[in-house]
Formats: C-alpha cells, sequence, structure tokens
C-alpha cells in the first residue's frame, strides 16, 4: 500500500545517521530516547494494527442476510452478544497499553535525569535573535571563555548548560544529544547534556524567534578530553596580532570602524558585546549561525553584505570598499 | 451576496488601513539614497541671512520617521550604544534631554542624524565611522519618538525592560524649538 | 363593560393554529408568509433563519479553508528544495502566521459551528435557534473579524508571530508596528462570534427539543454540539482574556507579558494553551458527531453502545481542560506538574478509543452501504488513528523533548485536524448537501476527489514524521542541504499539490451539483434523525408541524407516519419549549422576527476593535454607535402574544 512504501522508503533512503537527528542516539539521554520511541512505536503500531483489522473486517466481511441487525431485518437497536464483552477488553486493552506506556515514560525520565546528576561542565548559553552567545566558566574565575554558535564538549563529562535570552524566546536542541529546553527572557532554565560519542553535531534553534529563526544554529564538536582541553586553551588566549601589512589594516580597521560598536576581540580596542564574540572567529565551522560555511568565500560574502546572505539580521551591510574588504577578511582570516 | 458584503467590507477596511504600507516596511538594507552626509546638517544658527527661511529637509527623514521597523531598530540601537550612558532614556543626565523641547543642534529628524553622524562639542562622539547612516536615521528617528514628534501608531509602548518612560504611544508631542529660538 | 377579570376569563380569541384543520398547502401558505425572510438586500442582511446563516458561515469558512490553503501551497512550493529562494524570510513568516491562524480560527472552529447552527434546529425539530438575532449577529462578527485579518495581510499589515504569538516576540518591544495588533484583535472578534453561537446552541438543545426526545434519544451530533458549546463557553474567555492583555501591553504600555516588571511571558503561553487545547477538541467533537450520524445512517443501524459514545463525548470535554501543558514540556517547569499532564494527556485518547470501536462494530453489526460520506469515515479511521497515537506518543515528556516544535508536531496535528475533523466534515457536506440544496453532489466526482485527497493527504504528511526525527525545526523558511531533509521535503510538497487539487474538485462538485446536481426526495440516504422528516431544502420554517418522538431513531422506527403536535400558531413565530430531561412540552415561546441591527450592531463593534488597535479612545468612544444598535436590537417590538391558557 502506498502508505507502507511512503513509511519505508524515505526511511531507507534517508538512513538513521545524521548529524541533527533525534533518532542519533549520541548523548546520555539519546539512546533512552531511541529506547523509548521504538517502545512507543511498537506498541502504538500493534493497536493500530488491531484498529485496521477490526474495520476492514468490518467492511469487507461477508455477510448473511438473516443474521444482520439493520433496519431492513428490524433488528437496529439491536446489539450482537460479543459487544460488550468486546468493548470491555477494548477498553482494558487500551487502559494497560496507556498505562504501560506511561511508566515506560516515567522509568525513562527518571533515568535521564540520573544520568545527568553531577555536572562537571559548566555552560551558559545566552540567545539573542539569532545567535547563541557561549560562556564557558572555571573553578578559577579568571578564566572564562566567550564564543559564539559554537559549542565543544568532552566526551563522558556531564556538562550544565545554563539557558538564557537577551530578547524572545528561543529553544535549545541538539538533537543527537539530548532534548530541547526553551530559553525564555526573564527565566533561567537549564539542560544536561553527557555526549557518549565524539564527533560533529549540529543543534538548532526550535521555537520560532523571528525573521531569522531557521538561520539560528549551533556547530557541536564533541571531542574527547584533551582534545577539550587544547581547544579550551587557545580560547583563552587574546585574539592573534596580524602578521602581514594587508593583515594590519584589516585589524585597524576593524578595531576602530563599524565592527567594533558591536563585537569583542579579546585583548583588542575593539571590546563590545552587542554581537557574537569574534576572537577565535576562524577557528569556527560556520559563519553567522550556520548560515554559512566557514571559507573564504563565504567570508567575503558575509561581511560585504550580511543582509543578502540573512536578510533582517542585526548585523548591517556597511559598503566596505574593496581594499576595506580584503584586508578585514584577511584579519579575520588570521582569528584562529 | 455574502461576497458583495465582503466587498464593501473590503473597500471600507481598505480606506481604514491605507496608511499601512510605509508603516509595516521592513528594508533590511537602506534604500540607497544618494550622497553619504545627511543633507542640512547645520543648526538653524549658522544659516546666513535669514534664519526663518532655512527650512530645507531632508528627504529621507519622513521614510524613517513614519516607519515602525526603523523605529524599533533605533530603540534597540539606543540601548546597544550606550546613548542611555549621557542621555538616559530621554530624560538627559551627562548629555541634555531629549523628550523635551529644547534643542541645541536642531530638532528635526535630519538635524538629529547629522548631530549623530557629526558629534557635537562638549562630548557627543561622532558615529559617522562607528555607525551606518541606515542606523544612524532610524536612532534619530526613535530620538524624535521620545518627545513625541512621531506618529503614534508606528512607535511601541513600551520596551521589555524596567519601565523608563510613560507608555511612548502616550508620549505628548512636545514643541520642537529651533536653536535660535529665544524661548531656549 | 368588561373588567380585566372578566377579560381574562373570557375564551380566547380565534388564533389560528396549526393542526388537523389546517394542514397541507394552506398551512404551507400561512407559515412561509410568518417564517419567510423580507425581500431585498435588506432582507437578506436581516436574515435570522438558522439555515441561513448556517449556509453563510460554512461558505465563509470554505473560502477560508481556500485561502488558507493557497498560503499551504505557497509554503510547500518554498520547502520544496533546500535553500530555496522562492519566498524571503519575512514573506514566509508571515503566510504560516496567516495558514495557522486562518485555518483553526477563520476554517475550523466556524465551519463546525455553521453546520451546527444549520442542522441542530432540524435534528431537535424545532424552528429556529433559541437566539436568532444573537447568531446572525455572531455570523457578521466573523466575518469581520476574517475580512480585518485578509485585508491587512494584503496590504502589507499581515501577522507574522506564528498563529498561537508568543511573547515577547508578539510584545511590545519585537513585534514591530500593528501586525500582532491586527492578530490579537480578530481573535477578539471569533471568540465573541463563537461564544454568541454556543449560548444559542446550548439554549437550542436544552429547551427546544421535540417532544419525546429525551436526552437519552438526542442524535449523536447534537451530543457533540452541546458538549462542545459547553466547552466553546469555558475555555474562549481564557484566550480572550490573553489577547487583551497582550493588546493592553502593546497598547498602553501595561506590563502583562514584561518580566522586567514582573509580568511572565509564561502567563500567554498558560493562558492562550487553557484555550488552546480546548480548542483543538471543539474541533474535533462536532466531527465525531458527523462520523456517528453517516456510520448510523449507512450501516442501515443505530450505534451501537449509545450511552458509551454519549459518555465518551462529555469525558472527551471534561479532560480536554487537563492537558494544556503538554504544549509546555520544554519550557522548564517542574517536572512533577508534566507527569501529571502526561498521564492527562495518554488518558483523553481512551473516550476516543471507544467511539473507533462503537463506530467499527456499528459497520461489523449493520450493512456498510460504501458510498462517499463512508469512505470519508473510513479514511477519517484510518488517518486520525495514526494522529491520535502520535498524540500518545508526544504525550510523553522525554519523547516530546525532542518532538516539540519540529515537523513531527506538524504530522501530527494535520493528521489529526484534517483527518480527524475535515475528512469527516467532507463526508457530512456531501451527506447532508441534499439536505441543504435539494440536490445529490456527483458519487463518481465525489469518488474521485476522495482518493485524490486520501492519498495526497498520506504523501504529504507522512514525510514530515521523518524529517521531523532527522532534525527538521518548525517554521523554517529553508533548511540546509545534506541533512537527508530533501526527499520528505519534495514527497510533502507533491502531496500537498494534490491535496489542493482535490479540494478544489470537491468544490466544483459543489457548485455544480447546486446546479445540475440529481434532484434529492427528502431523505435520499434512508436517515434517521428528525432533519430527514422534512422536505430537501426544507422550509423556512422547518416542519409543517412539529414531530414528537419515541425512539432514537423515530424515522426508522415510525413505520411511515410521524405523531406532530398541533397547536402552534401560524400567524406569529412560535416556537414550543420542552423540558430539560425528559422533553416534555413546557412552554410556547415567541420567537425572534427578522431584525437590520445585528449587523448592525456587529458593524459598531467593528469600528470599536478595528479603532482600539490605533488607540485606547476607541474602545471608550466606540460603544457610544454600540450602544445605540443595542438598544434598538433590544427595545421591544413584538406584540405581547394574547392571553389564553397554557398547555398543561
Amino acid at each position: 500500500m502506498s502508505r507502507v512504501a511512503a513509511l519505508i522508503l524515505p526511511l531507507a533512503l534517508c538512513g538513521c545517521a545524521g548529524f541533527q537527528n533525534a533518532l542519533g542516539g549520541d548523548g546520555g539521554e539519546g539512546a533512552n530516547f531511541v529506547r523509548l520511541f521504538v517502545l512507543f512505536t511498537a506498541v502504538c503500531t500493534f493497536m493500530y494494527l488491531l484498529v485496521m483489522a477490526g474495520l476492514f473486517a468490518a467492511v469487507l466481511r461477508r455477510r448473511r442476510n438473516a443474521d444482520e441487525l439493520t433496519v431492513d431485518t428490524g433488528k437496529h437497536h439491536e446489539s450482537a452478544p460479543l459487544v460488550t464483552r468486546a468493548l470491555a477488553a477494548w477498553a482494558i486493552l487500551i487502559g494497560i497499553g496507556l498505562m504501560a506506556l506511561t511508566v515506560a515514560s516515567f522509568f525513562t525520565d527518571r533515568s535521564n535525569a540520573a544520568i545527568t546528576r553531577d555536572p562537571q561542565l559548566s555552560v551558559k548559553v545566552t540567545g539573542n535573535q539569532w545567535w547563541w552567545d557561549v560562556q564557558y566558566s572555571f573553578a578559577d574565575t579568571s578564566k572564562s571563555i566567550r564564543t559564539a554558535n559554537e559549542l565543544h564538549l568532552p566526551v563522558g563529562v556531564r556538562a550544565e548548560v545554563t539557558l538564557e535570552s537577551n530578547d524572545v524566546i528561543h529553544s535549545f536542541w541538539i538533537p543527537n544529544l539530548a532534548g530541547k529546553q526553551d530559553l525564555i527572557p526573564g527565566r533561567v532554565t537549564d539542560i544536561q547534556l553527557v555526549p557518549r560519542k565524539t564527533g560533529l553535531y549540529r543543534g538548532q534553534c526550535a521555537e520560532f524567534c523571528g525573521v531569522q529563526h531557521a538561520h539560528m544554529a549551533l556547530d557541536v564538536t564533541v571531542e574527547s578530553k584533551a582534545e577539550f582541553l587544547r581547544w579550551a586553551a587557545a580560547q583563552l588566549q587574546p585574539a592573534p596580532a596580524p602578521r602581514t601589512p594587508l593583515e594590519l589594516a584589516g585589524y585597524r580597521y576593524i578595531t576602530t570602524r563599524e565592527c567594533s560598536v558591536c563585537h569583542n576581540l579579546s585583548g583588542t580596542p575593539a571590546s563590545a558585546s552587542v554581537g557574537p564574540d569574534l576572537t577565535h572567529f576562524a577557528s569556527r565551522r560556520s559563519i553567522a549561525a550556520g548560515t554559512l560555511p566557514m571559507n573564504k568565500g563565504n567570508l567575503y560574502g558575509w561581511v560585504a553584505d550580511p543582509q543578502s546572505q540573512k536578510p533582517g539580521t542585526k548585523m548591517p551591510t556597511i559598503g566596505l570598499s574593496p581594499d576595506e574588504l580584503h584586508a578585514v577578511v584577511a584579519y579575520l582570516q588570521r582569528l584562529k | 451576496m455574502s461576497s458583495r458584503f465582503r466587498n464593501s467590507c473590503a473597500i471600507l477596511a481598505v480606506a481604514v488601513l491605507l496608511g499601512a504600507c510605509d508603516r509595516e516596511e521592513r528594508q533590511s538594507r537602506a534604500k540607497p539614497l544618494g550622497e553619504t552626509v545627511p543633507a542640512a546638517a547645520s543648526p538653524d544658527t549658522i544659516y546666513p541671512g535669514d534664519p526663518s527661511r532655512a527650512r530645507y529637509v531632508d528627504a529621507r527623514g519622513a521614510s524613517y520617521e513614519g516607519n515602525a521597523f526603523a523605529i524599533a531598530q533605533g530603540q534597540q540601537l539606543y540601548n546597544w550604544m550606550n546613548c542611555v550612558g549621557c542621555h538616559a532614556h530621554g530624560g538627559g543626565g551627562m548629555g541634555p534631554a531629549l523628550m523635551d523641547e529644547k534643542w541645541r543642534y536642531g530638532g528635526r529628524i535630519d538635524q538629529i542624524a547629522a548631530s549623530i553622524y557629526q558629534g557635537r562639542p562638549n562630548g557627543m562622539p561622532a558615529w559617522r565611522s562607528k555607525l551606518t547612516e541606515d542606523q544612524i536615521w532610524q536612532i534619530a528617528a526613535y530620538v524624535r519618538s521620545l518627545s513625541g514628534q512621531v506618529r503614534k501608531d508606528a512607535v511601541s509602548a513600551r520596551a521589555d525592560s524596567v519601565s523608563n518612560t510613560p507608555p511612548q504611544t502616550q508620549t505628548v508631542r512636545q514643541p520642537v524649538r529651533p536653536a535660535d529660538s529665544d524661548q531656549q | 363593560m368588561t373588567s380585566a377579570l372578566e377579560k381574562a376569563k373570557a375564551p380566547p380569541a380565534k388564533v389560528p393554529r396549526d393542526g388537523p384543520r389546517l394542514t397541507g398547502d394552506k398551512l404551507h401558505a400561512r407559515l412561509s408568509a410568518t417564517w419567510e425572510r423580507p425581500r431585498g438586500f435588506i432582507g437578506w442582511l436581516s436574515s435570522v433563519d438558522h439555515k441561513d446563516i448556517g449556509r453563510r458561515y460554512i461558505v465563509a469558512a470554505l473560502v477560508f479553508l481556500a485561502l488558507g490553503g493557497a498560503l499551504a501551497v505557497a509554503m510547500r512550493l518554498q520547502l520544496s528544495r533546500p535553500q530555496n529562494d522562492l519566498i524571503g524570510a519575512a514573506r514566509y513568516n508571515e503566510i504560516f502566521t496567516m495558514h495557522g491562524t486562518t485555518m483553526m480560527f477563520l476554517f475550523a472552529v466556524p465551519v463546525m459551528q455553521g453546520m451546527q447552527i444549520y442542522l441542530t434546529p432540524l435534528m431537535v425539530g424545532t424552528r429556529a435557534v433559541a437566539f436568532p438575532r444573537l447568531t446572525a449577529f455572531s455570523l457578521w462578527t466573523y466575518i469581520a473579524g476574517g475580512c480585518l485579518l485578509w485585508i491587512a495581510f494584503l496590504l502589507n499589515v499581515g501577522p507574522d508571530i506564528g498563529w498561537f504569538a508568543y511573547p515577547p516576540l508578539s510584545g511590545p518591544q519585537y513585534g514591530v508596528g500593528k501586525r500582532p495588533d491586527i492578530w490579537a484583535q480578530m481573535v477578539t472578534f471569533t471568540e465573541v462570534a463563537a461564544l454568541a453561537v454556543a449560548v444559542s446552541l446550548t439554549a437550542t438543545i436544552l429547551k427546544q427539543r421535540a417532544p419525546g426526545m429525551t436526552l437519552a434519544r438526542m442524535p449523536i451530533f447534537v451530543w457533540a454540539t452541546l458538549v462542545t458549546s459547553l466547552m466553546v463557553i469555558f475555555s474562549m474567555p481564557s484566550v480572550a482574556l490573553a489577547s487583551s492583555f497582550l493588546l493592553s501591553d502593546r497598547l498602553v504600555g501595561t506590563h502583562f507579558y514584561n518580566p522586567a516588571e514582573r509580568g511572565d511571558a509564561l502567563l500567554w503561553q498558560h493562558l492562550f494553551w487553557f484555550f488552546g487545547h480546548p480548542e483543538v477538541y471543539i474541533i474535533f467533537l462536532p466531527a465525531t458527531g458527523f462520523v456517528s450520524e453517516i456510520v448510523a445512517t449507512f450501516s442501515r443501524r443505530s450505534i451501537i453502545a449509545y450511552p458509551i459514545v454519549v459518555l465518551s463525548l462529555v469525558a472527551t470535554g471534561i479532560l480536554a481542560f487537563g492537558l494544556w501543558v503538554h504544549h509546555m514540556f520544554a519550557t522548564g517547569l517542574p517536572r512533577v506538574g508534566y507527569s501529571f499532564f502526561t498521564a492527562a494527556s495518554m488518558s483523553v485518547s481512551i473516550p476516543t478509543g471507544l467511539q473507533i470501536f462503537a463506530w467499527i462494530a456499528t459497520m461489523w453489526t449493520g450493512r456498510p452501504r460504501m458510498q462517499v460520506p463512508l469512505l470519508y469515515v473510513i479514511a477519517f479511521i484510518i488517518t486520525f488513528v495514526i494522529g491520535g497515537l502520535t498524540g500518545v506518543m508526544i504525550a510523553a515528556v522525554p519523547l516530546d523533548l525532542q518532538l516539540h516544535d519540529t515537523y513531527f508536531i506538524v504530522a501530527h496535528f494535520h493528521y489529526v485536524l484534517i483527518g480527524g475533523a475535515v475528512f469527516p466534515l467532507l463526508g457530512a457536506i456531501t451527506y447532508w448537501f441534499p439536505k441543504a440544496t435539494g440536490r445529490m453532489m456527483s458519487e463518481a466526482l465525489g469518488k474521485i476527489s476522495f482518493w485524490m485527497i486520501f492519498l495526497g493527504f498520506q504523501l504529504a504528511f507522512f514525510p514530515m514524521h521523518i524529517s521531523g526525527l532527522l532534525g527538521m525545526p518548525r517554521r523554517v523558511y529553508t533548511y540546509p542541504a545534506g541533512m537527508g531533509l530533501e526527499l520528505p521535503n519534495l514527497l510533502s510538497s507533491i502531496g500537498g499539490l494534490v491535496v489542493a487539487l482535490a479540494v478544489l474538485l470537491f468544490v466544483i462538485n459543489m457548485l455544480a451539483s447546486v446546479r445540475r446536481g440529481r434532484l434529492a426526495p427528502a431523505n435520499p440516504w434512508d436517515g434517521t434523525s428528525l432533519e430527514w422528516a422534512t422536505t430537501s431544502p426544507p422550509p423556512s420554517y422547518n416542519f409543517a408541524h412539529i414531530p414528537v418522538v419515541d425512539s432514537q431513531s423515530p424515522l426508522w422506527d415510525g413505520k411511515g407516519e410521524l405523531a406532530v403536535v398541533h397547536g402552534l400558531r401560524v400567524e406569529e413565530r412560535e416556537l414550543l419549549l420542552t423540558t430539560v430531561m425528559s422533553a416534555t412540552p413546557d412552554v410556547r415561546d415567541p420567537s425572534a422576527h427578522p431584525s437590520p441591527w445585528p449587523v448592525i450592531a456587529a458593524a459598531a463593534l467593528t469600528v470599536m476593535f478595528v479603532g482600539s488597535i490605533f488607540s485606547p479612545w476607541a474602545v471608550l468612544f466606540g460603544t457610544v454607535p454600540l450602544a445605540i444598535a443595542l438598544t434598538a436590537w433590544f427595545w421591544p417590538k413584538t406584540k405581547e402574544p394574547t392571553l389564553e391558557p397554557s398547555i398543561s
């Protein structure tokens, strides 16, 4: 039947692997989710098949005229003998099924809570229209990392992500790792993540937050503990110094002109926090919260005219001259 | 029959809502409108000849003043660029008040935009290489709304912050006294 | 000189009444003169005939269905390819907001209420609804609200904040301009209209049933109408409050949703979803009423386990009010509270499961005739149960936290809304079309459009389960390539086009059949409820004589002739009111005459509501024309009926 084909075909072709995939099961809760989803699907499919069997039998079965209970035989008010018992059995079956599913859901919830107790890493994510402000804090409060639109997590370590919003309601969702949690202005919510497999994943805002809600993604890197510490150490460094005259011109532009009133590059005069932190911008996988992959061409396109790539974004189209553009992009590429 | 009613309803509502188009426009880029410096950059006092004749108005101003998106962006930029630090939310402090009738350098939108663009003596920084023109016009439009100069259906009543002004939809329109007026 | 007392005791003047002496054509002439609406355009506007109002509700709702469907086609075209640039971000956000708002507020609830207005008096055996002018007023209010929204959309002031408009995005700072105000005020219009209809129908069902139609003998559709109307009365005020708070925040700077001043963005969500969840059952329960009627007629027997079906309707109606937080599982509220709503959300499927059993058992023990209305019922069961089961899935918090706000949810609610409400509606329109117009719809064209819409729907919406699991959030105007979303989206787009064509075919069938359909007798399907006891289409007075009912299927048990009541006036509009429980005749009551004041009051209300989008003074000054209109409306005009003994 067409519906069966419609079920199998996309699954077969799309597969269950993916970097923004709820069935990926790469987080601590992920295995629980897959298990619970499979259980629910199995039980629901079974009930559905029962209903369909009853429906098609009712419609297609061969009838003998004599034992019809219709207006034509005058028995249209009579009920068949087994109906009451079948109804009771059906009600009991539904009740048992739902109770089983509710109990399974409850235990999964508890298991998720247990997995994520005692977090060892603290991250604060603040949602903005349409980018993620990510801050890591450590025991030594003089060390704090601020980055944007990316999340690095050491594998197997429990991370507590505190969620706040600067403007409207957003939703933090990394399907491979865990369910979602809303970022609500005026409230602080949190989500615990325990990644189980290294890899590159993608998260996305899942609550409509304005014109560029579709382009508010998060690059997630799950890596070994050593790699994570290396990344953190690099992030703690100030912005790299320019090395060529072109980069120097770019550095001068960025730290004295329009860029400096919104962006922060640690260790330089540009120290605003209106827009994403750019200190190690070139080490990220994407530009503008997942709108464009990070490469030289896209950098040119983004800096020259952000409004054409992400119309409505808060970063204005400045109208740089070609020389200024070359210089700015050259220095941005230095920011590894 | 019911379509007849619907047609009449439509005509009526068109008349009512006709002003909607410009107010609700959301430009992602500024319209290319020529020169870089807002025209009529000078305050009234330094025009030669009869000051009352100097009523040159830049056409761009109207398109920003009546536009809800521009005013909302201006409100956001006003907070982001820390205008609040000197001007508070219109009441002034280190800098002059922006919600009253006194305008040292002119209270028309193009004069306000010029003040933001060029900077002014005694501490008003020049934003000409820090913000795009579009952004400066948006802030100027917002500043105009602080003293009630813009149409009330284009402003927002409040920001999502601690209440610091009366609702802007209720702000009484202040007169704009020119800089060379002896009522300053 | 006769004293007043003597006058009272005098034998009553000869008042013409229907009865054994006044029947047939003469009766028809007298009753038509009394009950027909006046001629001309003013007469058309002044109509308080529930059949006119019901028909206009349905036509308006179908127009909005077409408009909303066109928006859906636009969205599917944009999403058919990754990174498509057919529709830009801002315009797409307006389109999905308009699609959801139109479908939920301007199509789904009004079309169900329109069917209820049309059918309820006919099914309970009376001549009019309880409050005819109020019902007319609600029609014009609804149309005004719909016009407000769509004209605003066409003038580039359409809302772009999603159909449930969460603040702060819809609040004064981030909801720029007047777009969210248009949305919020449209909600006010439609909610006033829905409340008015609900009140009118509840009174009609409780007090105007034919003698002998006890509550236990009411058609199941009438039960569904009663439960739905009570749900409307309890849930609509919540959304009215929410939208009024939003309008107030935006217009005069109150702080209901401003966390910085101790308001709360979640207040909106609680108020909205307290309405929003019962709303979907307000849409679904009348559809189950359609299904019960169609299954009974086309299985040629009465519904099995009638008491269970009725209790299921009531239980669903009550339980529906305890589920709303399942829309808020991701907001960080205490988990203990969530468990309650998981349990409640799961348990609401039990009554519906019992209804499904009853329908299948009825078909099993009866002899089903595979005509278009029953085909739609079968498609309903096949489709709705899938939607209900995905609903059971997302009632579980761990599953919902992954699936919330993804295309899985889009799939779920289209399965329950289209499968659970639109399929029964199309079947119901086909079923009652002969009664309303006197002509049959084309069975062949009906079957073609049925298969197209059923198969097209599956193609359009099943892949959305997949794209949701693969990480596609809702309300995105585009998606990146390389995530496996291309194929599901392409399939959905193709399916969407098929559905659009199918609906177009259905409407063509309706329009062509009005002119050229086969003429229909009074009871073309051999149904058993009272609407089939009068002509097709019914006369303005519905029944020549009010029928008397002594069973749950009067036309099947009647053996030819129905017993009737004699004695109602024919020169004046008069209804027979009966008692609530046992439907014994109680009093005679006058019924409202055609009046232009409902439409004028609706116009005054429109001026007030639209004005209050722009200025708070409109709330004050707008009450003046409204007060004038209401005063003229309620000014006593009907002569006091002549004194005579009551029925005992």
